[in-house]
């Protein structure tokens, strides 16, 4: 069925379409143009005085795999939230942590149609995919972990660019994976004899490298592959109080490396990285020499991890992180070790207002959103880190109105007034700029030419608001930004209309994308090695890995 | 007549008939208690020798065993001659109580019951 | 074929060989498995023989008619039965509850309170240099554990069962026991004083440590507890012994708090020794499908899990179903007496390879597939580590997942009148 969407007011960054009125065409799932569709046998939707936009890109939230679903496990209490009780369509529970149901409901009411799943451990991919799987809605893919993998740190030690290159080709294509995720690299491995790494320059235990050759081999190898994606990289020293010049040094290792289509180093959930200070009472925020750096560079990215006030659970491949995490709140603490690739850990959270730390912690994110080009940074909370993703209009809300946060400001911790330069900054971003950073760029980043944007050929992923660009005072109105896009009037998938008036009403399958870069590498010469390191594995190299056939609805990218 | 504590559990022999339980492997695998040396001599019991094991939730006639315990620990196989005994109490766990239910045990002439006339007896 | 997975405990060993009906490499447990058995022949009605159609119809109107149906078993079937298992049971607004609520469920409880810190069997195999077996004895229940992942696996850095000290903490000296380098035997019911003695020595409290606990000498204790001190990884592997005893939950849970006293000057981890192949997805697969991993109740529209309340167990005692669905399990062998007797007195469809006691008493029977050999699946290692199940065999028997299939189905279509 065609779809004719009538007078909106679209915002189409990727296309430089600035607020204009406009009709927009739908067949056959992509956008097209007025010529390819019979106008009398469209069903019209009047987007009159409407926002029209492409559906959001979440390009980093931990969705599916064993990691949300031990939170799940270990936190009933997170369950008890009712959404939905079930009908024509599921039952939904969940207050931050979600079911696969609600979490695929709630991102398209939101007017969301991707999420990538930003941490799978390779053995359990196969888990990461039957929950992704059970995620109706949206489109989704999953980032693999190689930070603190020995067959990487092996290759990077022999410095055989070649056989890593392979490794990686092998290795995405056994998880179906979609790009290189590292995780504290090297600082996981020493997590395994109680340690953790605390610079670029730390020695990873049991093998003669470093996470600063860890980072820039991973770099050198997925630009040599010309991955959709470049290096989705979790710094060292997350959580830590002065870690912002690790972070720093780290954002200087793409230096060396460039891209013509996009950044070769992606820092994810960058206020966890954004500490000064020299421990948590005199913690204080770095996030303006953050800013400073990756507007300087070109080739960096990065996306927020906005916390937002209320409940959150913790879990990341950083393990020894979250153990230290575990000891700082007493808080009960989940941890997996996992053969010889890396590890994670589990612990919850609640963000409070007057907690000093915790107000520090979102008036970073915030300045980071601020104080970063709109064209380097994307919106995330992290989602559960640092907290729902549904909260996401709040973030966009606040970076466009100084008066929301000043508002907000009244609410927290005085620290933060010393502590951070959030109350200083008059910046009001503009609801392109946010369209943006929460679409065009995410999808850009990520290397998904279809998504994200409008243009003709584009996926017809599309999500209409209650919100006239051309009318809205978003530095006041505020509260009607926040409430306009939280709720879609229409969320559209694949050219299928799933969410009207805030509601389902259809439930579809998404795609889950995966990258296939094997025609370009020796996977030959590299299979000794694999076959060699499967005697540190307990189960059967032959029987690791996920074949397409087992996943509902496989997308193959082809690269090299 | 002893006392003891009942402890159930797997065994080798438990597992690899678990899947053909109409079958006088499984009965065998199953159908029996474990004493100590001190235990078994006090009832003077002998290879073969049934006995009847009552607790306060049921009682059941297996066979006698001797086996490397201590003395007033005994050992069912589980499956349903240790279900006949054992405390259905989950103290809100939904976890009954498979192990450590204090028991009598006496030796008896009665006959050790088939796992199907043990489901016609509850 | 090489490489074939088997379905029968919690090691999910994927390294058998099977050829013209045989399997090699694999345990008693395993080759029992793949052995030849008795099957039930034919899908039966009230003892008589049925077509899948029809017995697939008489279980639809059985669910759809019942007020608050149990579903319950799903620990030895696959994920993707699982899920449409989870799926049925929120559309007929019933009970799901699986295996482990009479098995590791309070190591669940535990995970509730304080988490899980654990790592794969992997991690064990690469580096544990003390493995605890507490109330677990894997000679019998998990044969092949200790060569492939624990006991005398040979990994990255252990490489020989001479560089692995192995602890047996039981109250009767099982085959494990017997090949332990350290066997401290507790009285019944006194595994969580044994813990918090350990606890208190490493804590630096040994004063507060009489000189016996839970029939185990003081001398040991601080023994074991040195033992612990000076591993550089270990790992307690925990059994029934402690989840269906006195404690329970509790145990573990001091367990698990014993564990993280000692990440605080080395590596520990504590994991449960789940017993059948897929106990684990049959939690994994509802905890993401509807928040919770067992004793689920949806019979207002949405989940809820209490235990006490949605227990397999508790519900037959209470006499709280009025039909059930037992599937790849038996609960007429395993569940107390109580609890078998309201099972004598409702509606019972079965859907099972075997016949077992459950069949004695179903009103509806349904054979099935074996998974692991007739049927390829999804099914979870005890650690959570995925593994795909292999078919070797043909046959005409129909898989879990499409008997749930076309039951849920059948019920949409009864439900839509």
């Amino acid at each position: 069925m065609a779809i004719h969407i009538k007078n909106g007011i679209v915002i189409d960054p990727k296309n430089k379409i600035k607020a204009e009125k406009m009709d927009l065409f739908i067949k056959d799932g992509k956008i097209v143009d007025e010529k390819a569709v019979k106008k009398e046998e469209c069903q019209v939707i009047d987007a009159t005085n409407k926002l029209v936009v492409a559906g959001g890109v979440d390009m980093h939230a931990h969705i599916a795999g064993s990691k949300i679903n031990t939170g799940r496990t270990m936190r009933p209490e997170e369950m008890r939230v009712v959404r939905r009780v079930a009908d024509t369509f599921r039952a939904a529970v969940g207050r931050v942590l979600l079911t696969a149901p609600a979490i695929g409901y709630e991102y398209a009411k939101m007017g969301y149609t991707v999420s990538f799943e930003a941490a799978q451990p390779p053995i359990g991919a196969l888990h990461t995919h039957e929950e992704l799987d059970a995620i109706p809605m949206i489109d989704k893919a999953a980032l693999p972990v190689f930070g603190n993998w020995h067959l990487v740190f092996k290759f990077v030690e022999e410095k055989n660019i070649e056989k890593l290159k392979a490794f990686i080709a092998w290795a995405i294509e056994r998880t179906k994976g979609f790009g290189v995720k590292a995780v504290n690299p090297g600082g996981v491995e020493a997590w395994m004899y109680g340690k953790n790494v605390r610079s670029l320059d730390d020695q990873v235990p049991g093998f003669n490298i470093t996470p600063r050759e860890i980072i820039t081999s991973l770099i050198q190898a997925t630009e040599e592959l010309k991955l959709p994606h470049s290096v989705h990289l979790h710094c060292n020293n997350l959580g830590v109080p002065g870690n912002y010049q690790t972070t720093i040094e780290t954002i200087k290792l793409a230096s060396k490396f460039s891209n013509s289509k996009r950044q070769v180093l992606h820092v994810t959930h960058v206020q966890f990285n954004s500490y000064a200070g020299s421990s948590w009472r005199d913690a204080a925020s770095g996030a303006a020499e953050i800013a400073k750096v990756v507007n300087s560079i070109d080739n960096v990215t990065i996306d927020m991890g906005q916390p937002i006030f209320g409940h959150a659970t913790a879990m990341t491949g950083d393990a020894p992180f979250q153990f230290t995490l575990h000891r700082l709140t007493g808080a009960k603490w989940s941890n997996k070790d996992s053969e010889v690739e890396g590890g994670a850990g589990i612990v919850p959270l609640v963000y409070l207002p007057n907690n000093p730390v915790h107000a520090l912690q979102w008036a970073i994110g915030l300045e980071l959103g601020l104080l970063i080009d709109s064209n380097k940074v994307v919106l995330t909370t992290d989602y559960p880190n640092g907290g729902p993703f549904t909260e996401y209009p709040y973030v966009m809300a606040m970076l466009m109105s100084r008066k929301m946060r000043e508002k907000e400001l009244q609410k927290v911790s005085p620290y933060v007034q010393k502590a951070t330069g959030l109350a200083a900054i008059d910046k009001e971003k503009t609801l392109e700029e946010l369209i943006h950073m929460t679409r065009s760029l995410p999808a850009k980043i990520l290397g998904l030419e279809n998504k994200g944007h409008l243009g003709i050929g584009a996926d017809a992923d599309v999500a209409i608001y209650d919100l006239n660009p051309l009318d809205v005072d978003t530095s006041n109105e505020f509260e009607k930004v926040y409430k306009a896009l939280k709720t879609a009037v229409y969320t559209i998938k694949g050219g299928e209309i799933i969410v009207k008036n805030g509601e389902l009403v259809k439930e579809v399958w998404g795609r889950t994308y995966w990258v296939d870069a094997r025609s370009k590498v020796d996977l030959e010469a590299v299979m000794p090695d694999i076959e060699n390191y499967f005697q540190y594995y307990s189960i059967e190299l032959q029987n690791y890995g996920v074949e397409e056939s087992w996943i509902r609805m496989p997308e193959r990218i082809v690269v090299g | 007549m002893i006392e003891v504590e009942i402890v159930t559990g797997r065994t080798l022999d438990q597992g690899a008939t678990v899947e053909e339980k109409l079958t006088e492997e499984y009965f065998k695998a199953v159908s029996y208690i474990e004493l100590s040396e001190d235990d078994y001599g006090a009832l003077n019991l002998k290879d073969g020798d049934r006995v009847k094991v009552k607790t306060a939730f049921g009682e059941v006639v297996v066979f006698a065993k001797k086996a490397d315990l201590p003395k007033g620990v005994a050992f069912m196989p589980m499956g349903p001659y240790a279900n006949a005994v054992i405390d259905p109490d989950t103290d809100g766990t939904g976890m009954p109580r498979f192990k450590g239910v204090k028991a009598k045990v006496e030796k008896t002439e009665e006959k050790v019951l088939s796992v199907k006339e043990l489901l016609e007896a509850i | 074929m090489v490489n074939v997975v088997c379905t029968f405990c919690g090691s999910v060993c994927d390294d058998g060989e099977y050829e013209n009906g045989k399997i090699k490499k694999l345990c008693r447990l395993g080759s029992a498995k793949f052995a030849e058995k008795e099957r039930i022949k034919s899908p039966m009605v009230d003892g008589k023989e049925v077509s899948y159609e029809e017995a697939i119809q008489k279980a639809a109107e059985i669910l759809v008619n019942a007020k608050k149906p149990l579903l319950y078993g799903w620990a030895s079937t696959a994920n993707e039965a699982i899920r449409l298992g989870v799926i049925l049971t929120e559309k007929v607004r019933g009970i799901y509850d699986q295996c482990a609520s009479v098995c590791h469920a309070p190591g669940t409880l535990a995970v509730i309170e304080e988490g899980l810190p654990g790592g794969t069997l992997g991690s064990i195999k690469n580096r544990a240099d003390v493995v605890v077996f507490w109330g677990a004895n894997p000679m019998e229940a998990h044969p092949r554990h200790g060569i492939r992942y624990s006991i005398s696996a040979k990994g990255l850095l252990i490489k020989d069962r001479k560089n692995r000290k192995i602890v047996v903490v039981d109250v009767r000296k099982t085959r494990t026991a017997k090949n332990a380098d350290l066997f401290v035997q507790v009285k019944p019911g006194y595994d969580y004083a044994v813990i918090t003695a350990l606890r208190s020595i490493i804590n630096g409290n040994l004063d507060a440590v009489p000189e016996e606990v839970g029939g185990v000498k003081k001398e040991q204790l601080v023994q074991l507890a040195d033992i612990m001190k000076n591993a550089k990884y270990g790992a307690i592997l925990y059994g029934l012994g402690v989840t269906q005893s006195r404690g329970r939950d509790r145990t573990i849970e001091n367990a698990v708090k014993l564990v993280q006293l000692l990440n605080r000057t080395t590596r520990w981890i504590i994991w449960p020794m789940r017993g059948h192949y897929n106990v684990v997805g049959a939690g994994e697969v509802p905890a993401w499908e509807v928040g919770y991993q067992y004793a689920i109740d949806f019979s207002r529209g949405y989940p809820r899990f209490s235990p006490n309340e949605f227990a397999a167990v508790e519900v037959l005692k209470r006499k709280d179903c009025d039909a059930a669905l037992i599937i790849a399990s038996d609960p007429v062998a395993h569940f107390p007496k109580a609890a078998v007797k309201h099972l004598k007195e409702i509606p019972v469809i079965q859907i099972d390879p075997f016949p077992n006691m459950t069949t004695l008493l179903a009103k509806v029977v349904i054979p099935s597939a074996i998974y692991g050999i007739e049927a390829e699946g999804t099914a979870y290692r005890m650690d959570c580590i995925p593994l795909r199940l292999k078919k070797v065999v043909e046959t005409k028997y129909w898989s879990d997942e499409k008997i749930l299939a076309e039951i849920l189905k059948k019920v949409e279509e009864l439900k839509k009148g």
